[in-house]
């Protein structure tokens, strides 16, 4: 809601400073005026989801592009009294963290070795890992089902889990690597003076350097998880394990007739991403970038 | 240029070092200074194992299983033993089904480009002016990126229903004669997908190529102002140019993420009406056609051409687009942060 007026409240004290370089004193109002009709566009159809779920079905069928005549909070009453919606949050919640983890662990200890240990086949290790990057879910998807099926985990979070830390290595080590590297040698060269281990070395010092690359894989990792539509399609077939994204699709189905409810079920259920967009946008912006130029 | 020289005294560093953690009276572990090459392999190994046995056991072994079940005629049932080679694959490249899904692939990639580059470029350019808001405008443009498939498949399905608030908005203004069965009729579908596609994922190339802006020197363009450029000669002539590693690498992106394509079209059209509505991708007929349809040993076929073809794919811009910038790449390898 906010997010609607704030871009206006920015407009007003914009044209004063505008002409600051005289090369470019025309295009300023240019810019505001494309950004301002770039973001409603963007936000329309979210807005469309959000105010839609304050509206009644009557209300949406005899206007669908309506504003809502009075703002009927029920929808979203009723999602949040009920208790679905809580069980896929909390389903969510547990394989994005469970994968968050997992990805940050095993990920930094690999990366550790491939960017500061010196040893035959090392260069094959790191391929091997980056060649990962080559394969996408969806052509290992079938065999991917059946290795998990065969290990016990099918309609179990863990049969989720284990298969995106596998699919987030390649992403996160090529990321962690380069940083790890540039930590400088003296630091090195210093522990191992005082006596420091390489193990020693890697806990006190490369995991609190290593922190920044750290938290831009794992908000990565956790994105990836919590947005994941494929692998849980294959996997979770229980209502009682679906994961957000599966129990929307099968909510919006489910109750197909009641548009209203699943506008408000829909809404409800981007909310937990975008909090965690505005809390670390510029980590996931900057790790996004520095992913694809690094 | 002494940051590159320094790459290769690394490896002696590492070594002497390695020596001198052995003469330091700082009790050291007693393996290092019996035999530091016998410690250092457990600590790979340990260090290294979990996510090594992580990734080959959940990404190399389905891939490598998935080109061996290609050539069987499998239900999933016990172990595979129709042996059929490759009239899977036959099939396949046979099926007008899958001819036209690679054709939608085909129109998507160069739609995604064609749409979003061009979008993305201007409101980059714009954008990377000082503006009051800078951050929050960014931020909101990127919102829809952040938002999973299935809320962006289910949102826009609603919307687009032919009694929905597209059509409903396009009564109010007066543009009735434009309302369309958007999502159903086959002329049409594509293109609806290519708008959501575009909505969803331009902020992504926007965000990109703004980072891409913003590592060009401030000042080539001011001396360029100064020359008497107008402000579209600078971008034409001077910050493009600079931008074309980071257009190159966000088109190699699209272009895969486009032959890839799955939980939009599946999320929206489900595996039927995709075919029908013409807006079926190559990873959508592999679920319909594979473990939906029970023939495992065909989905993975599928699985095995939809690869072959990125990879081809990838491996022709990699050499005749990419090269210039992975030279560089591979020569400032030691000295990249």
């Amino acid at each position: 809601m906010t997010a609607l007026t704030t871009p206006a409240v920015a407009l007003p004290p914009a044209n004063p400073p505008a002409p600051i370089k005289t090369s470019r004193r025309w295009g300023t109002p240019v810019a505001y005026v494309v950004a301002v009709l770039v973001i409603g566009l963007m936000l329309a159809p979210v807005l469309f989801i959000i105010i839609g779920g304050f509206r009644t079905n009557a209300q949406i069928t005899t206007d669908p592009s309506g504003w809502p005549s009075v703002w009927n909070i029920g929808n979203y009453l009723d999602v949040l009294t009920g208790g679905t919606f809580w069980r896929l949050v909390g389903n969510s919640l547990i394989a994005g963290f469970a994968t968050t983890l997992g990805v940050v662990v095993l990920g930094l200890m690999a990366s550790y070795v491939l960017a500061r240990y010196k040893f035959r086949g090392r260069g094959i290790l790191y391929a091997t890992f980056a060649a990962g990057l080559m394969f996408p879910m969806t052509v290992a998807i079938t065999p991917l089902y059946l290795v998990v099926k065969n290990l016990g985990l099918m309609n179990s979070l863990g049969g989720v889990i284990l298969p995106q830390i596998a699919f987030a290595l390649p992403t996160t080590i090529i990321i962690l690597v380069p940083f790890l590297r540039a930590i400088p040698d003296e630091i090195q060269e210093a522990a191992f003076i005082d006596g420091c281990s390489r193990l020693g070395f890697f806990w006190r010092m490369i995991v609190p350097l290593a922190m920044p690359g750290v938290i831009t894989v794992g908000i990565l990792a956790f994105i990836a998880s919590w947005n994941s539509y494929l692998l849980p399609l294959f996997i979770l077939n229980n209502d009682a394990v679906f994961t957000l994204p599966l129990g929307v699709q099968s909510f919006a189905s489910q109750y197909s007739v009641d548009t209203a409810k699943v506008l408000a079920f829909t809404s409800l259920s981007m909310i937990p991403a975008l909090v965690f967009f505005a809390l670390f946008e510029r980590r996931i912006v900057g790790g996004l970038t520095g992913a694809v130029k690094g | 240029m002494s940051v590159r020289e320094n790459t290769p005294t690394r490896l002696e560093v590492d070594l002497a070092s390695g020596g001198a953690t052995g003469t330091t009276p700082v009790a050291p572990p007693v393996r290092r200074r019996r035999s530091s090459s016998v410690g250092a392999r457990v600590e790979i190994a340990v260090l290294v194992g979990p996510a090594l046995i992580v990734f080959l056991g959940f990404v190399i072994f389905p891939v490598v299983m998935a080109a061996y079940y290609g050539f069987f005629s499998w239900q999933g049932y016990g172990p595979p033993t129709d042996f059929v080679g490759f009239r899977n694959y036959v099939t396949i490249l046979q099926d007008p089904t899958f001819q036209e899904a690679l054709t939608h692939n085909g129109v998507i990639v160069v739609l995604s480009l064609v749409l979003q580059g061009p979008v993305a470029i201007l409101l980059a350019l714009l954008l990377n002016r000082k503006l009051r808001g800078q951050s929050l405008i960014r931020v909101l443009i990127f919102v829809p990126y952040v938002i999973s498939e299935v809320v962006v498949g289910t949102g826009w399905s609603l919307m687009l229903q032919s009694n929905g608030a597209v059509n409903g908005m396009l009564e109010k203004l007066g543009l009735g004669a434009f309302t369309q069965d958007w999502l159903s009729n086959p002329d049409i579908a594509i293109w609806t997908l290519m708008v959501i596609i575009t909505w969803k994922y331009v902020g992504f190339a926007v965000i990109l190529f703004l980072a891409g802006l913003q590592g060009i020197p401030e000042e080539l363009p001011e001396a360029a102002a100064i020359d008497g450029a107008s402000f579209w000669q600078i971008q034409r002539h001077i910050t493009l140019p600079l931008l074309a590693p980071t257009l190159r690498i966000w088109a190699f992106l699209s272009i895969i993420g486009a032959l890839q394509l799955f939980d939009l079209v599946y999320i929206i059209w489900g595996q039927y009406i995709a075919s029908t509505a013409g807006t079926s991708t190559m990873a959508t007929y592999l679920v319909a056609n594979g473990r939906n349809a029970g023939n495992y040993g065909y989905g993975n076929a599928v699985a095995v051409v939809l690869f072959l073809i990125s990879l081809v794919v990838a491996l022709i811009y990699q050499r005749f687009v990419l090269s210039r910038d992975t030279e560089g790449a591979i020569t400032e390898k030691g000295t990249s942060k």
